[in-house]
């Protein structure tokens, strides 16, 4: 089934979806230090009106992954989606919001739908077309990461996007691979205060990625957009297969306010749960230091998921093994060091990056 | 050029032939052999100008076919078996997006047990999922229905399966006349524009379709589907005229011209029978019919087919459990009301060979009158009768031990 989009690349007059932070919608930052998202005559491959929930943190990263992504192959981009929130609210037929190529087949097969989309642009002569592939952490990481793995071990030209929400929201949020301990969600339901995800870890889908030695792996949030931008843009500078994880707050299914989205991102990367990192050939080449160090009850007290830790009483003994965790993961990355020392291991020049090649034969 | 060849191999060869874009390629049995070659021709060459894809499941397999066609590729890849359900999904979901494609199907049983050897279980399975579904009845037809299946691929904007029996025809040396390529280019012109994924007109390919249109979007699919009904012929007789060989449009009769009794079956054992009816004694009146195409179902070549029988023996290769074959109530239902009587034959499961003996006993119960309804060929009665006396005797030692 197909449907015509809007046609073209017209200029799609901006609706502000957020206010008060530091990224797009806020009027108070200096006009040269915006995200392009702030740009009323920007082209936007993902149109407003669709209709996700308010607050979506995954519509907010897929509009900006997608412009950037729009801007880097100069408006030669082609996506392929999977099943999920992402799809489902953005193509009920015969609407769509979609003014990119869009291709939508199952949950679990995106990667490799992508794949076989890269393979046949360049054996058509039009390898100058760039594919991106998106879909949410369930169906990247639990029923689709055989075809994840696969499109990695190929290094098939394909920049994936996982938009992380930490559970099968689309579903009426279910537990995936991706929910962090302790959470409430519909299968890992709290009875009489107890209950929530056990404390396994998530998968750690980006050390996972780099295992695969794929030319670039990063990871973001909604909470800084350019960083966003800034490693999408690096990333189409690359070919062969890419692998960015975006954090997007879910606020029906973490029980947030639909204004915290940004925060409760900004929360998570500050407490040291979400490390923000760039890999490049399987090392770490980056990352981002935490300035402002938060506890990570600051990020858990705001969700609902959480409140079976705080009341009736704390459950000092999760609390005290999710602090931990973030710890470990700040100790990994070094996400404590100076901002302003030199790191002579991470952070290699921009130069450098765009040098490290990949690519199909 | 007739040549001595592998099925696999000649079945690559006019794959190739074909100038696929995109072939992907995931072993099983006994479907190896043909993406084993082809990988063998991209590399030496012999197939330039297409990307051949070593992926890591079935269902990844389909997956990039998907992708590759909804760009604009021509797509091939062939699996058998539990590759076949493994993909399942996805092969649903090309036949829904109205993708062109090829898939060979190597058709081997379905486990468990799990058995490597031929039945036609696992195409029977897929039956009903959107894919034009053609049957070879030999090495030959197997090369000839490729060319074909890619052409009513391109103009149905339809996923195409060839069904051929696993190591019956997959690994069996025969003399095949491949089709030279000014021939296949004569039947098979580059693929036709369609509506893909390009930036310079978007599209939205798999978008959510709502209680308020889905059945017309279904309707409209399944009208595409049965149009291989008209075109499948025409296609053939292109065929037929660029090779000078004879080619197989919906089905193929052998001796049904006034014939009292005809045996409805696919695949490779047509060559058998057709042997057998040579063989039995004239004024037995049997005749052969091989649906080369069963999906979609040509009711009324069939109805044509058995014109003149009283009697409609069909020669099961799969068992739907619970209700016999399924090809059997197809044919019964394109009959319904014509008052000829259909029975089922369930044979070759899991590789026993049908072999003319058998087909033999099968036409001499027919030639007595002496045909049940529904009959297992060439069951081991006494292994059956153990196992079932085994398990009675367990159970009322167990009822024993209760009270």
């Amino acid at each position: 089934m197909t449907a015509d989009t809007t046609s073209g690349t017209a200029p799609e007059p901006v609706r502000f979806l957020q206010v008060g932070s530091l990224a797009a919608g806020n009027r108070l930052v200096d006009l040269s230090l915006r995200a392009v998202q702030a740009d009323p005559d920007r082209p936007s491959g993902l149109t407003k009106g669709h209709r996700a929930c308010r607050g979506c943190g995954e519509a907010l990263a897929a509009r900006v992954v997608l412009d950037a992504a729009s801007r880097a192959s100069d408006g030669r981009l082609v996506t392929v989606n999977a099943t999920g929130c992402l799809e489902v609210f953005t193509s009920p037929y015969p609407e769509s919001a979609w003014k990119v190529p869009w291709l939508h087949s199952l949950f679990g097969n995106a990667p490799a739908v992508a794949s076989g989309v890269a393979a046949a642009l360049h054996v058509t002569g039009r390898a100058d077309v760039r594919v991106l592939a998106q879909g949410g952490d369930g169906g990247t990481l639990d029923i689709g990461f055989g075809t994840l793995s696969g499109m990695f071990e190929r290094n098939d030209d394909v920049l994936y996007v996982c938009y992380d929400n930490q559970a099968y929201m689309n579903t009426g949020v279910q537990r995936s691979g991706a929910t962090p301990p302790a959470a409430r969600t519909a299968t890992t339901p709290v009875v009489h205060g107890h209950g929530g995800k056990d404390m396994r870890p998530a998968k750690d889908a980006p050390r996972i990625a780099m295992a695969h030695g794929i030319p670039y792996v990063a990871t973001a949030t909604v909470a800084d957009l350019h960083d966003l931008e800034a490693k999408v843009t690096r990333a189409m500078g690359l070919h062969g297969a890419r692998y960015l994880h975006v954090l997007v707050p879910c606020p029906l299914g973490w029980g947030s306010a639909s204004d915290e989205a940004v925060r409760l991102a900004r929360l998570a990367t500050q407490t040291g749960l979400f490390p923000l990192l760039e890999a490049v050939d399987g090392d770490v080449v980056a990352t981002t230091p935490i300035r402002h160090r938060e506890p990570v009850e600051a990020y858990l007290r705001p969700q609902r998921r959480f409140a079976h830790l705080f009341a009736p009483e704390r459950d000092e003994q999760v609390l005290a093994a999710i602090q931990a965790d973030a710890d470990r993961t700040i100790a990994r990355y070094r996400l404590d060091r100076d901002d302003d020392a030199p790191d002579d291991d991470f952070d290699l020049p921009d130069d450098d990056l765009a040098d490290t090649g990949g690519g199909l034969p | 050029m007739r040549q001595q060849r592998e099925g696999s191999q000649a079945v690559a060869e006019a794959v190739a032939l074909c100038r696929p874009d995109v072939v992907s390629a995931y072993p099983i049995s006994p479907q190896t052999h043909i993406v084993e070659h082809l990988s063998r021709l991209v590399l030496s060459g012999s197939l330039p100008g297409c990307t051949y894809l070593n992926v890591e499941s079935e269902f990844a397999s389909m997956s990039t076919l998907i992708g590759a066609s909804a760009t604009g590729a021509r797509s091939y890849t062939a699996t058998a078996s539990q590759g076949l359900l493994f993909m399942a999904e996805a092969v649903f979901n090309a036949a829904g997006l109205g993708l062109p494609m090829v898939m060979t199907v190597a058709n081997r049983a379905i486990g468990a047990p799990i058995n490597i050897w031929n039945d036609q279980g696992d195409s029977m399975a897929m039956r009903d999922c959107g894919w034009v579904q053609l049957y070879a009845a030999d090495n030959q037809e197997a090369v000839d229905l490729h060319v074909m299946a890619f052409r009513l691929a391109d103009e149905l904007e339809l996923p195409v399966m060839v069904c051929m029996d696993g190591f019956v025809l997959t690994h069996a040396f025969e003399e095949v006349e491949l089709p030279t390529q000014e021939q296949v280019d004569a039947v098979l012109p580059p693929p036709p524009t369609r509506p893909v994924l390009d930036p310079a007109a978007p599209v939205t390919i798999g978008a959510m379709v709502g209680p308020e249109a889905y059945t017309e979007v279904r309707y409209l699919a399944d009208r595409r589907h049965r149009d291989a009904l008209r075109l499948l012929p025409l296609v053939a007789a292109d065929y037929a005229r660029a090779t000078g060989r004879d080619a197989a449009g919906l089905v193929r009769t052998y001796s049904c011209e006034g014939a009292d009794t005809v045996v409805v079956a696919l695949g490779s054992v047509l060559g058998t029978l057709s042997d057998v009816v040579d063989q039995r004694d004239v004024g037995e009146r049997v005749g052969v019919l091989g649906l080369t195409c069963y999906r979609p179902f040509p009711a009324d070549a069939v109805r044509a087919a058995v014109r003149s029988a009283r009697r409609i023996v069909v020669v099961e290769r799969s068992l739907a459990l619970g209700e016999d074959g399924p090809v059997a109530a197809d044919v019964a239902r394109a009959l319904a009301g014509s008052g000829r009587s259909v029975s089922t034959v369930v044979c070759g499961l899991g590789g026993r060979p049908v072999t003319s003996a058998v087909l033999h006993r099968l036409l001499d119960r027919v030639a007595r009158d002496d045909l049940p309804q529904r009959l297992f060929l060439d069951l081991d009665r006494d292994v059956v009768d153990r196992e079932m006396q085994r398990t009675a005797a367990l159970a009322r030692r167990a009822e024993e031990v209760r009270s």
